[in-house]
């Protein structure tokens, strides 16, 4: 909502800068005419206003694109406008006045569709060729590329004479090869374009070869193929490495769900039914973090999932520290107790939450740097994907350090290995017992952080985690920190390479009869705990 | 056989006594009206709305004087989205509280699990949610979507106005999906769309990890041919989804996305400015601007007390099956089940997108179908409508056997599923009656 209201601003404020008051009534007819008739109506007008090439209409354009065009019932004049609670505020279309707000009767936006989006989009590609900063002309021309209108190929040669910024060149040489491609008269020039198309090398360009080779002359098809071919071998290679990727991004987040797990049931030996909530927990931590940055510091935004992390690590940590010493410290030894008051803990967790925040799900935010793509050769990872994976992998490298390097990681680990000669040391076993549930619980709030920018923040979150985390623990060896990054990582990419050849659902049942094999042969799992420790 | 008779005389005797029970209780007391709506659990998200709109209309009703001169009086119950519990709460209702109509269930497994209840205790059931089809019994009205009324209009929008020539079906993995994308790929072939063109997908509940999937539909839809996805993917699984179509950079112009399970209410946890233009099918919109509509958002808003909480096509839903209810019990002059059945077919009530929606012999109801665009305000822009309204369909026309079978429930007929081939009633379907 306040991006989008952000966007209307700076639409208004270039409505205002780019028309003078002059222009104003030049343009008034054909923007009038956005608003009658049909979806085909409007989309002639676009056709109309981009023919003007008055670059008063960009604006207007760009506006109908995002849907913020309304008519007026009453004259059927056009408005820039702004959704306000059930109201609309209605601007001026060329000067960005205010004009007030209507109610939603009073107003209606003008329909958009799929179809005419992409008309607008080739009319502004047109448009907005010329304009001065070099992203826009990268972007208009990739608009030609993608809509391949003949129309935009005098404008496009004309500013391809002009310009001087390699990159935009780039693309502006790509969409003309498009365009030549299929509509070329020349055969020589057609074949040239297909290999100018050829050499990008990507989907995009292995798309348009594929339509191509279905309608052209022979010699046309043949360059084409040639070219399907040669894409496709390299799309092939770089198809495996994506798939041992997206494992790795998987095994991230079961890392993430699973390493608090790895404290609590693994060192502790706490079955810990409850854990879910944990991360559920630090969820909801980052929607009120947002909430609170969106109604008073919008500016903070994009640090909100940093100044989450403690906060969902102070706020799981502190319920975990309530539920040890409220419930799981009656309960040491009696493992199948423990389960049962766990699962009641969770689900009295879910419906304090689903009381709270009500039952549907709850909307956190993605921050700019973590959206977009990083390109290594014919892969594009999805920016929020690298984040997790560094971020799980920098989590787990703490905790080691936690463990190995502190007087707090000794003691624990002291405590879980003989409690009876830990105590006469004089640690204080009850309170170790509670700081190391928090810090658990305190990790799965962290991992709540992450897994709110890939999954949904509703109450049911950490029911979808629960048995994954149990899974990795078990078979990464209980009490092994290093066993459950070997076992989250294998689970990850085992299912990943699996899933193409054999489906989502047949994966997962697969890897599930693996454990259980797996388990049958090695019970400690795959980093067994070996000595004397092992046997306590 | 025996048992089936045991059943069947247990259940008259049943029918009886609650009979007697009915004619002895006709006084002023209130009318009960039960809501069999999952208020925790998972599908809580869902349809603890579906509570609330129910608990507004009895409200709203009954300040315009309730039904036959009497009050109406909710019973909310929670089946805890538990499906035996749900046959349970539905006998509570009926049996201990003895309800008039129920109002409930969301998912089809839940349907199922009660459908016995109300046939073995002559219930009324107004069942709100979009489904799969192939059902049609005596005591269940579905006011939500048949299959015909969503998906397969949808499809056409597709090919026509989009072009889309290649397919890929994705959903969840259970029966509402899988019936559905098998009527559609039957559709699509029949309109002479090649099986390599059509990839059909299932993942499993709550499925959160897309990448492959997202990644094999941009692959999919780079072979030269207008691609386009039809989504039966079910609750908490299209967060995740839609997160990484926008992280893979999947937009509407290149692969749109039509989605049957997804409304204002599913897209209230989701960013939805990279989302603009993917589709839904429902024949209802929250934008949609008729007057009805915005009187209906104003009392939702009065009544719930959020200015953000916005409304659904199953709401909407709701408040035919409701209006329908209404009058036809006003119509037959009592509350008693067959009375009401023989009286509701062929009741007419306004809907909320400026027409009207009439109960059908085969129990379900006429609905216009409309295709709506993703904004970025999380709202839909509705740019389809059926140019008439269309009637449910109990029995796919595009499934070998269900082809031949029809519903209708007035007297003389009186059958869930009649073969129209063989002139019989039955072949041991859910409306046998």
């Amino acid at each position: 909502m306040r991006a989008c209201a952000l966007v209307l601003a700076c639409l208004l404020a270039l409505l205002a800068a780019a028309a003078p008051a002059a222009a104003d009534d030049a343009l008034r007819p054909e923007v009038d005419a956005l608003g009658e008739g049909s979806l085909r109506d409007t989309a002639r007008a676009v056709g109309e206003l981009a023919a003007t090439g008055d670059p008063a209409a960009v604006p207007v354009l760009e506006a109908l694109r995002a849907g913020d065009l309304y008519v007026r019932r009453e004259d059927g004049r056009v408005f820039a406008g702004e959704r306000d609670g059930r109201d609309i505020r209605l601007y001026d279309v060329f000067t960005g006045e205010d004009l007030g707000t209507v109610g939603r009767r009073e107003a209606l936006p003008i329909r958009v569709n799929n179809n005419l989006r992409s008309t607008i989009d080739a009319a502004l590609g047109q448009l907005r060729l010329v304009a001065d900063d070099a992203a826009a002309r990268e972007r208009a021309a990739r608009a030609i590329f993608q809509s391949r209108d003949p129309a935009a190929l005098p404008a496009l040669e004309t500013a391809l004479a002009a310009e001087e910024n390699a990159e935009v060149r780039d693309a502006m040489e790509l969409a003309r090869a498009a365009i030549v491609a299929f509509e070329g008269a020349d055969e020589a020039a057609r074949i040239a374009a297909v290999e100018r198309i050829a050499a990008r090398g990507d989907r995009e360009a292995l798309s348009l070869l594929s339509s191509l080779a279905r309608a052209a002359p022979p010699a046309v098809v043949e360059a084409a193929t040639v070219g399907i071919v040669a894409i496709e071998r390299r799309l092939a290679f770089w198809g495996t490495v994506q798939d041992v990727i997206f494992g790795l991004s998987l095994g991230s987040v079961l890392l993430l769900a699973a390493i608090g797990l790895a404290i609590t049931f693994g060192v502790m030996g706490v079955i810990n039914m409850a854990h879910g909530e944990m991360v559920m927990l630090g969820a909801y931590t980052t929607f009120v973090v947002q909430e609170i940055i969106r109604t008073t510091a919008p500016w903070l935004f994009d640090w909100s999932l940093l100044i989450a992390l403690p906060l969902a690590f102070l706020v799981a940590g502190a319920v975990g520290v309530a539920i040890e010493r409220g419930v799981i410290r009656f309960l040491y030894g009696r493992p199948l107790e423990t389960l049962l008051a766990t699962w009641g803990v969770s689900l009295i967790l879910q419906q304090a939450v689903r009381t709270i925040f009500g039952p549907t799900n709850r909307q956190v935010g993605t921050p700019d740097w973590m959206t977009g793509a990083v390109e290594i050769g014919a892969l594009s990872l999805a920016m929020n994907r690298v984040v997790i994976i560094v971020f799980a992998l920098a989590v787990f490298a703490a905790l080691i350090v936690v463990l190995r390097r502190s007087r707090f990681g000794l003691e624990m680990r002291a405590v879980t290995q003989n409690r009876a000669m830990a105590s006469s040391m004089g640690i204080r076993t009850d309170r170790v017992d509670a700081l190391t549930f928090g810090l658990g619980s305190g990790i799965a709030g962290i991992a709540g952080v992450a897994l709110s920018q890939v999954d949904n923040v509703s109450p049911n979150l950490g029911q979808a985690y629960i048995v994954d985390s149990f899974m990795v623990v078990v078979f990464g060896g209980v009490g092994s920190l290093w066993g459950t990054l070997t076992g989250a990582m294998t689970l990850g990419v085992a299912n990943k390479l699996m899933e193409p050849w054999t489906g989502a659902v047949l994966a997962k049942i697969a890897v599930l009869v693996f454990i259980i094999l797996f388990i049958q042969k090695r019970p400690r799992g795959l980093f067994a705990l070996k000595g004397r420790a092992a046997e306590v | 056989m025996a048992r089936w008779l045991l059943t069947r005389t247990a259940a008259g005797l049943l029918v009886s006594t609650a009979l007697a029970g009915g004619a002895l209780a006709q006084d002023d007391g209130p009318i009960k009206v039960g809501i069999l709506h999952s208020l925790s659990g998972t599908m809580a998200i869902s349809e603890t709305t579906l509570k609330d709109v129910m608990l507004m209309l009895i409200e709203q009703q009954n300040e315009e004087g309730g039904v036959l001169g009497r009050q109406l009086e909710p019973v909310v119950v929670d089946p805890a989205s538990d499906w035996p519990l749900f046959a349970e709460k539905a006998r509570e209702l009926i049996e201990v509280e003895d309800v008039a109509a129920v109002f409930g269930t969301w998912t089809s497994v839940s349907r199922k699990s009660v459908l016995p209840v109300f046939e073995e205790l002559n219930g009324l059931l107004f069942y709100p949610v979009q489904y799969e089809g192939e059902e049609s019994s005596k005591n269940v009205f579905y006011t939500g979507a048949a299959p015909n009324q969503q998906a397969i209009p949808a499809v056409d929008y597709l090919m026509e106005v989009e072009g889309v020539e290649r397919w890929v079906l994705e959903g969840t993995d259970y029966v509402y999906p899988r019936t559905t994308n098998k009527i559609l790929a039957a559709y699509l072939q029949s309109h002479g769309v090649a099986a390599a063109d059509i990839d059909v997908n299932y993942t499993p509940f709550g499925h959160a990890d897309w990448q492959t999937r997202v990644n094999f539909i941009k692959e999919f839809g780079n072979q030269g041919k207008k691609t386009a996805v039809v989504s039966t993917i079910n609750g908490d699984a299209n967060v995740p989804f839609y997160k990484e179509l926008s992280a893979q950079g999947v937009e509407a112009s290149n692969i749109p996305v039509v989605a049957f399970s997804v409304g204002e209410q599913e897209l209230a946890g989701i960013d939805t400015g990279p989302l603009v233009g993917h589709l839904a099918a429902w024949n209802y919109f929250m934008s949609v601007p008729t007057d009805a509509n915005f009187d209906f958002i104003d009392a939702w808003i009065e009544y719930i007390g959020d200015e953000n909480r916005v409304t659904n096509d199953p709401m909407e839903a709701h408040y035919i099956g409701f209006n329908m209810w209404v009058e036809a019990v006003e119509k037959a002059g009592t509350t008693e089940p067959d009375a009401v059945i023989d009286a509701i077919v062929g009741v007419t009530v306004p809907n909320l997108t400026g027409g009207y929606a009439t109960m059908m012999p085969n129990h379900h109801i006429t609905k216009p179908v409309l295709i709506g665009e993703i904004q970025d305000d999380g709202q839909f822009a509705v740019v389809y409508e059926t140019p008439s309204t269309v009637v449910g369909d109990a029995w796919s026309d595009y499934l070998p056997g269900s082809d031949e079978l029809i519903a209708d429930w007035r007297a003389p007929m009186r059958c869930g599923n009649f073969n129209v081939t063989t002139g019989t009633c039955g072949g041991g379907g859910d409306g046998e009656g």
